[in-house]
């Protein structure tokens, strides 16, 4: 079962991975956007960090609702919102239980993937967090290992593909060529999940 | 890279100071950045707030004040502000007559605009949403995110701010604000990219003999890349690339908008260009604004916005405003 505490690793994790790799996040929105994407998400997550250790809270949904209120906060431009949603939505799912279990936890991110596909209007195959983040969902079932694999993947897969929403779909065609930031940015949430569960 | 800051963390903290001491007319709230007129709220006045990524300046802080916007939000360079600076401006003005939310249409303003109106009616705050989407360069699909916004905000905010200021209600401003969004279209040109101070590098790699046509206002690379051409060539490609786009019959105001590194002297002799390629098509001018205003950090290149007007519009956008960017007639 996965308690609250596990929530705050997982939290924790995705702020210590994309402080390492916000310059990494950087670079790749340079070509194709206006290169902010890195130090945005670091803003945001390590304000998450802060907050979480602050004030604690004691189920997994709270916990998720709370860093997800926190990257709205904090981050701006379209990833505060899009991540907010999908963390709150996802906490939301998971209710009020003082733990879950990984089947809770699957259908709750799948309710939350929801959400900001609804909320981005982005589809699977518009060069999105989205190309990361369901084939991720659609792993967990079997195992956090599994759901990583399939997130690096997935922004992997980004590159040939012409971005239709966001900054980049501006570019059309010359969106082609370049691994999709947000993408990149969903595995390393992903890959801190795994990392939380110690797998 | 030689950029005059401290750290690019605080590069907009350190400019809202900066603000703040040279204009006192406004109230500048550093740590929640928002920046305010200080006679708001001002009784049954529609608030006027807009926002967007730092690095446009003087949009929109700029345009603060008599005339023109009631309050800006500015967010992080070229990232969207958060809902919560909106909902904290949108406060700060309202005086009951609601509040009007100007929005360029950018995914991260999008967003956070829409969580921001929900978070301030659940405040009892009556607002309103106006969409700016003028940029030509972006072919408007069902499969991309729609056209930026761009020059057009600037006669957005102005005709919309001189409406609420004679106190007209939210929904004739709003209307007045559409109107503006509708008869307007924009083209830019980049002679060079732009560098972020968080990046510290230009933020697209652009040749000294190539020029990029159809860019926004954050840096990203434009529509197509070309040899350099000169000011007369890129004026019948981007007035060409607007009037294909519309068809006036009416006056236009023009707005020949400067980049941020592009001297006026250029500015002045593009406009020349420009105004004579309208004169070659027979369209008529209103009103002619040449300089720095929609700008994108220190990038290289300009932009042309083209307004169709009526009279109304017309005597609008030559109604008084003071503001720190645009200030004529009082």
């Amino acid at each position: 079962m996965l308690d609250a505490d596990f929530f705050r690793r997982w939290m924790t994790a995705t702020a210590a991975s994309v402080d390492r790799e916000a310059e990494r996040l950087t670079a790749l929105d340079s070509p194709i956007g206006d290169a902010d994407h890195g130090s945005n998400l670091q803003r945001g997550f390590r304000a998450v960090a802060a907050t979480l250790e602050k004030e604690a809270p004691q189920t997994p949904g709270a916990v998720l609702m709370l860093a997800g209120r926190q990257l709205i906060s904090t981050v701006g431009g379209a990833s505060g919102p899009l991540y907010g949603t999908l963390l709150r939505r996802t906490g939301k799912a998971l209710g009020d239980a003082a733990e879950v279990d990984e089947q809770e936890l699957t259908e709750a991110l799948r309710t939350g993937v929801d959400a900001v596909m609804q909320l981005g209007g982005a589809a699977p195959g518009d060069k999105t967090m989205i190309d990361t983040l369901v084939p991720a969902v659609d792993a967990l079932g079997e195992s956090f290992a599994a759901a990583r694999a399939a997130a690096e993947e997935g922004a992997l897969a980004t590159t040939p593909l012409q971005a239709r929403k966001g900054r980049a779909s501006y570019l059309g065609e010359r969106s082609i060529g370049h691994q999709d930031p947000g993408a990149t940015s969903s595995a390393l949430l992903i890959a801190a999940l795994s990392e939380a569960a110690g797998e | 890279m030689k950029m005059l800051i401290n750290v690019a963390e605080t590069v907009v903290a350190d400019a809202l100071r900066g603000m703040a001491a040279a204009h006192p007319e406004l109230t500048v709230d550093v740590e929640n950045r928002v920046i305010v007129r200080r006679d708001a709220p001002v009784p049954g006045k529609v608030g006027l707030v807009s926002g967007g990524g730092s690095g446009h300046e003087p949009l929109h802080g700029g345009f603060v004040g008599p005339g023109m916007l009631s309050a800006a939000c500015p967010g992080e360079v070229f990232t969207s502000p958060v809902p919560d600076q909106m909902v904290r401006a949108a406060a700060a003005v309202d005086s009951g007559a609601g509040v009007l939310f100007i929005v360029k249409n950018y995914t991260g303003d999008v967003l956070n605009f829409d969580m921001a109106a929900e978070l301030a009616e659940d405040e009892g705050i009556q607002i309103a949403k106006v969409l700016v989407n003028d940029d030509v360069a972006v072919t408007d699909s069902l499969y991309t995110a729609g056209r930026r916004g761009t020059g057009a905000t600037l006669f957005l905010e102005k005709i919309a701010g001189a409406a609420a200021e004679e106190g007209r209600p939210l929904e004739r401003v709003e209307a007045l604000a559409r109107q503006v969004n509708e008869n307007s279209r924009s083209f830019g040109v980049a002679l060079s990219a732009c560098t972020t101070p968080a990046k510290g590098s230009p933020t697209f790699d652009l040749p000294p003999g190539e020029l990029e046509l159809g860019v926004g206002i954050h840096g990203e690379p434009g529509r197509e890349r070309r040899a350099m051409m000169t000011s007369r060539e890129i004026a019948d490609f981007s007035v060409n690339a607007i009037l294909e786009d519309m068809s006036p019959r009416n006056p236009v105001l023009v707005l020949v908008n400067g980049m941020g590194a592009t001297p006026l002297l250029e500015l002045y002799g593009f406009n020349a260009e420009v105004q004579r390629v309208l004169t070659e098509r027979g369209v008529p001018v209103a009103r002619t604004l040449v300089g720095n205003y929609v700008t994108s950090l220190d990038m290289a290149g300009a932009s042309v916005t083209l307004c169709q007007v009526d009279e109304e519009l017309l005597r609008l956008w030559d109604a008084p405003v003071r503001t720190a960017g645009l200030r004529w007639g009082m």
